[in-house]
């Protein structure tokens, strides 16, 4: 299959049409969210330093490309499937996805639950293990002649993984309307994208599936989002999956758990730095007068604020001990019946 | 009411149940490979992708996973996916998505997802099939909390229970005995039969021993049962239906009732479920036996060739002499 470059940072593989920008405003709106997530995401970071979170992975770097994403979608229809790096960046999908992530990093239950008809999955902490889930949405979607598209998110490592392949092979044949967000961050926690394939990228491996496959410069949300635009279009024409990958750089470490200063060269960070996403995209902005100072403080004070809301929200939701037992099935087995009152007995989730 | 019933072999009343369950709920879907245009390997699906069509009876890829995975996307769509694996030992290949996801989609999501999803598979020993076409794998899966395992015996519960896994809003994994496919038959309702998980049934009453056993081990151990009464040995026989729920009253009020139990299943003895039988009637009724309770099982060994099978899968012998055993001690 022929590559193809076009303007705007997009490569192809495969065949493409002309694709739709957004405009001043929605380039706005893009910033806005990834200027929320760049913010809160520190203050994220803050409170695992502390203690009062448990690990989280740093959004730093990939903004562009998930914000971008996302706007491009319609949250009345169509789902998102995030990995576990996402969900800061789903703030077009309403203000339940921070109120349940700040649950989630908290470790209270209720985390995993975004209420309906929020379109967005809790976190998948299993690598590539949603893609087979986001077929089979889509596919069922279509079935009940419901309009709507999945996009599924997951990372360059994930892309190894059998789910992957087995589930793009499975969108291809069946056409389901799913778009695979691959997040090309250069690193898989420690390993480089070149000792995780030999392909030329990770694009070209929907060749394999029959489905278009298209890299994009996932630090340009312009680019982004028309991808994900034609993508969407091509999933809700009948058309089928695409699968797209957006090249970023992990800025910070893989969670709070790592130590990047270990493998990731320092010069490669520092020309990476130099293409951060956020910065980039408030510099255009500002020179086309679009952007100011004192928008992007207001913004960034908004952030912290609705983030200090969730974090206090989630610290008081109710927690009692046999939330341990709910949720398993419907309703318990004779085994989880005693189980369930033996732990009434004795616990205490303090 | 019509209370008519027909003789059917367990393969047919599955068959009929897919049918019918299909034709009264248009949410249900089946998938799996070559469940469509050839009716299943087994004809368990046959006739399925005629009547409801090609969008609800979907030949997938060679793709365990994403048949596993994909059921979760459909029921997360409002579907009902009857998944079929082809042999339960392929299941290994979709063990991350039925282990890792269809399970603890509920718990995970708080029930803002429900995962009312079917995982049929053929399984067990008798019939001379290829590697991992035998394997009984049900302690595996009933170490894994948030997931349901039906074990029919007879064709009659094949439908009664297959009726509740489909309709059951939590995922159940139903397995069926190939040697049962066509070596079981007995009288199936016509009508609509329903068989709640998590009821045992006991098939044979008996006051000196109960046999305690799921799926074609049941019926092994009735015959078993029946040979004892010119004996003027009166054996019980406890079919569990499913061990996940298991139905823990009716295995203490018959333990207690005969003081002495065997318990027979055909998967490796180390970590089976009879052991969680034994531990079960440890808790709960020790102090009423008169005798240990015994194990009948396979080896600790990997499903054996052909050749091999029959010294591998415990037989009417194994099962009388476990039953002998219990009866000289104590």
């Amino acid at each position: 299959m022929t590559k193809t470059t076009l303007a705007g940072n997009v490569q192809l593989y495969g065949f493409w049409r002309i694709m739709s920008k957004p405009d001043d405003k929605q380039l706005q709106m893009i910033l806005e969210d990834m200027v929320v997530a760049r913010t809160q995401a520190g203050r994220l970071w803050n409170l695992q330093r502390q203690g009062q979170v448990g690990t989280i992975a740093p959004i730093d770097g990939h903004e562009a490309a998930i914000v971008g994403a996302v706007h491009a979608l319609e949250p009345e229809s169509d789902w998102v499937l995030p990995q576990y790096r996402e969900p800061l960046g789903l703030r077009r999908y309403g203000p339940e996805v921070l109120d349940a992530f700040m649950l989630y990093n908290l470790g209270h239950p209720a985390g995993g639950h975004i209420p309906d008809p929020i379109k967005v999955a809790p976190s998948q902490i299993s690598l590539a293990a949603s893609i087979p889930h986001a077929v089979g949405l889509a596919w069922g979607m279509s079935l009940k002649d419901e309009p709507g598209v999945v996009l599924v998110f997951f990372g360059d490592g994930a892309s190894s993984e059998g789910d992957f392949y087995e589930a793009g092979n499975l969108a291809g044949v069946l056409k389901a309307p799913v778009i695979f967000f691959c997040v090309n961050n250069q690193w898989a926690i420690s390993t480089p994208t070149h000792l995780q394939t030999a392909a030329d990228s990770f694009a070209s491996k929907a060749e394999a599936f029959g489905i278009p496959g298209v890299t994009v410069d996932g630090n340009d949300p312009a680019a982004v989002y028309e991808a994900v635009f034609e993508a969407r279009k091509r999933a809700t024409t009948g058309k089928g999956p695409t699968l797209i990958e957006a090249t970023v750089y992990r800025l910070g470490a893989h969670t709070t758990a790592d130590d990047p200063t270990r493998y990731v060269p320092s010069d490669d960070l520092s020309a990476a730095q130099e293409k951060d996403p956020v910065h980039m995209l408030t510099k255009e902005l500002t020179d086309r007068n679009l952007w100011s100072d004192s928008t992007q403080k207001k913004i960034e004070a908004t952030a912290l604020e609705r983030m200090d809301e969730a974090f206090e929200k989630a610290k008081t939701t109710p927690l009692s001990p046999d939330s341990l037992m709910n949720h398993c099935f419907v309703s318990d087995t004779p085994r989880q019946l005693r189980q369930r009152s033996f732990l009434m007995d004795a616990g205490d989730t303090s | 009411m019509n209370n008519k019933v027909s003789e059917l072999s367990m393969l047919e009343a599955i068959n009929e149940t897919l049918h019918s369950e299909m034709a009264r709920d248009e949410r249900v879907v089946v998938l799996g490979e070559d469940v469509g245009r050839n009716g299943g390997v087994f004809r368990a699906t046959e006739g399925l992708i005629e009547k409801f069509g090609e969008s609800r009876v979907v030949d997938t890829p060679i793709s365990e996973a994403a048949i596993a995975g994909s059921a979760v996307g459909l029921a997360m769509a409002g579907l009902v996916p009857v998944a079929e694996m082809q042999f339960l030992g392929f299941s290994y290949q979709a063990m991350h998505q039925i282990a890792g996801q269809i399970a603890r989609l509920r718990y995970r999501t708080q029930s803002r997802f429900e995962p009312q999803i079917t995982i049929r598979a053929p399984f067990g020993g008798g019939v001379r099939t290829p590697e991992l076409h035998s394997d009984s794998l049900e302690a595996q899966f009933a170490n894994i909390p948030g997931l349901k395992i039906a074990m029919p015996s007879t064709a009659a519960d094949a439908k009664g229970l297959l009726t509740s896994a489909i309709r059951d809003p939590d995922p159940v994994l139903f397995l069926e005995p190939l040697r049962g496919y066509r070596g079981i038959r007995d009288l199936v309702p016509d009508e609509e039969h329903i068989v709640p998980l998590g009821q045992a049934n006991l098939i044979k009453t008996g006051d000196d021993v109960v046999i305690i056993s799921w799926s074609y081990q049941v019926e092994l151990s009735r015959r078993v049962a029946e040979s004892f009464e010119e004996e003027g040995i009166s054996v019980a026989v406890l079919d569990l239906r499913s061990i996940v729920p298991l139905d823990i009253e009716a295995l203490i009020e018959i333990v207690s009732h005969c003081g002495r139990a065997v318990v027979v299943q055909e998967a490796p003895e180390t970590g089976g479920f009879a052991s969680e039988i034994i531990a079960t009637i440890n808790d709960e009724c020790f102090w009423s036996l008169e005798a240990p309770v015994v194990r009948v099982s396979g080896f600790d060994v990997p499903y054996p060739v052909g050749m091999l099978e029959n010294l591998y899968v415990p037989d009417e012998t194994r099962i009388r002499s476990a039953v002998l055993k219990t009866m000289e001690n104590g």
